[in-house]
């Protein structure tokens, strides 16, 4: 893993665009810069392109036009691998390993990249104790988890090689609304420890409002504001407003949490 | 005479079909479980290969058995022996319940566990035998069963060029119109299937994920 800059930017979009062969553009042109330590939202309904945003960055998905720089490089010339270790990856649906236990879900990546035994148990326990789980469930399989512990299972696999950069897709958009706000504020407190470089995906503007550093707000596969979470409740330009007021109804119906 | 006297007089020549018979259907079973579940994973890697390869097997299945046989015997080294070319048929009948099983069982892996593993950066490898191997396995060996339990009834067919096996006494027994001696090749082969289906099932019970 390279040594990130002392100041450059982590992750950049250099005029990216994705499309799959001549069929309509999921993002266009898209530039963002991402700094170290920062948490970037990226918010914007189904099918603004945000997932689609996300898996460029872990190659996923690869680009039809621009480029992408992690640590001042082209992904291109990354071996592909190495990237993906180096930045861990949590989507809604989780997709824990059936098959395995808890431990081995966890010590996956560091069992790949050959740690010692001993260091991948101690680091299991480490990681379980950081998203607030009993060691216990170590020998567990993930269908003996409820919903939430499976989730934390997930955000502990991210980070069993410790990689700077992290990937969320909505991880916590499936969960019941409590144990939602109960892993967001986790997620809060844990980002103020290891200050990972995170993109974070979400429809939900009070999830964005209270996880971001920064949010970036996408439409039709461009980015059509980008503020901080402050700079995003006090601005007049249209969109941003109107996406707003949407979501400001939906507030309202659904009540406060 | 009945039947149990017949075994009883006939016992060695009953064992001996037998093993002839365990070894026309192990033989071949392995070989289509080394080249089918291969094919099948070969299939999930270059969709383009899906449909000539399902397609191919999927013919060979249509080929009556008798037939296939015979079309066989000309082959060089293979024709040279009976045994040879019953268990080439033999096999070429198994591939397909193993090639397709192998290929659906592979998709049916929850593509968020597949996303997962390739974004958390596991090689194509790791991800086929640490990920989609294991959870396609029980998939997999309904496979293996459904192609044993055919293929224990079409090697009886195997007699008819002179391969052995169980089918000896099919084939004798319609000759002397003796239901006896159909009864002696079709019963121990009938057991034969039972045996290998309650095993297999037992197996994939065991090792398909929970």
């Amino acid at each position: 893993m390279c040594p990130s800059p002392i100041n450059g930017p982590v992750i950049e979009f250099h005029n990216v665009s994705y499309g799959l062969n001549g069929g309509p553009e999921i993002l266009r042109d898209l530039n963002l810069s991402v700094a170290s330590g920062e948490t970037l939202i990226l918010l914007g309904r189904s099918g603004s392109g945000k997932t689609t945003a996300l898996k460029l960055i872990n190659r996923l998905l690869d680009p039809s036009r621009g480029e992408i720089q992690v640590n001042g490089r082209s992904i291109e010339e990354w071996d592909v691998i190495r990237l993906r270790r180096s930045i861990g990856y949590v989507i809604q649906e989780i997709g824990l390993f059936p098959h395995f236990t808890i431990e081995r879900n966890i010590g996956l990546v560091p069992k790949i990249e050959n740690w010692p035994a001993s260091r991948i148990h101690d680091r299991v326990r480490e990681l379980l104790a950081l998203v607030g789980l009993d060691a216990q469930i170590a020998s567990h399989y993930p269908r003996q988890l409820s919903g939430g512990q499976r989730q934390r299972v997930g955000v502990a696999r991210a980070l069993a090689a410790d990689p700077p950069i992290l990937l969320m897709d909505e991880p916590f958009g499936a969960l019941d609304p409590i144990t939602r706000t109960e892993l967001q504020r986790e997620f809060l407190a844990l980002q103020k420890r290891l200050r990972k470089t995170v993109i974070f995906v979400t429809h939900d503007l009070r999830e964005a409002l209270s996880l971001g550093t920064r949010i970036a707000l996408l439409q039709d596969g461009r980015v059509v504001a980008l503020h901080t979470p402050e700079g995003f409740l006090h601005s007049t330009q249209p969109l941003v407003a109107a996406y707003r007021a949407t979501f400001g109804t939906e507030m309202e119906t659904r009540g406060p949490l | 005479m009945n039947l149990w006297q017949f075994f009883l007089q006939n016992h060695a020549e009953v064992w001996e079909l037998t093993l002839e018979h365990l070894w026309l259907v192990g033989v071949s079973t392995l070989l289509a479980v080394a080249v089918g579940i291969p094919l099948g994973v070969l299939i999930t890697r270059w969709p383009a290969l899906n449909k000539p390869v399902l397609g191919g097997a999927n013919i060979i299945q249509t080929i009556p058995s008798l037939a296939l046989f015979g079309f066989l015997l000309p082959a060089p080294w293979i024709g040279a022996r009976a045994d040879r070319l019953a268990i080439l048929a033999l096999t070429l009948y198994a591939l397909l319940p193993l090639i397709r099983n192998t290929y659906a069982g592979i998709k049916a892996v929850d593509a968020a566990v597949v996303e997962a593993g390739r974004g958390m950066g596991l090689t194509d490898r790791q991800l086929l035998f640490q990920v989609q191997l294991p959870l396609a396995l029980g998939v997999i060996l309904a496979g293996v069963r459904v192609a044993t339990v055919v293929s224990v009834g079409l090697a009886t067919i195997a007699a008819a060029i002179g391969a052995g096996g169980l089918g000896e006494y099919i084939f004798r027994g319609l000759a002397m119109v003796n239901n006896q001696v159909i009864l002696a090749g079709a019963i121990p082969a009938a057991a034969m299937a039972l045996f290998a289906d309650v095993s297999l099932g037992w197996l994939e019970k065991r090792l398909s994920p929970r």
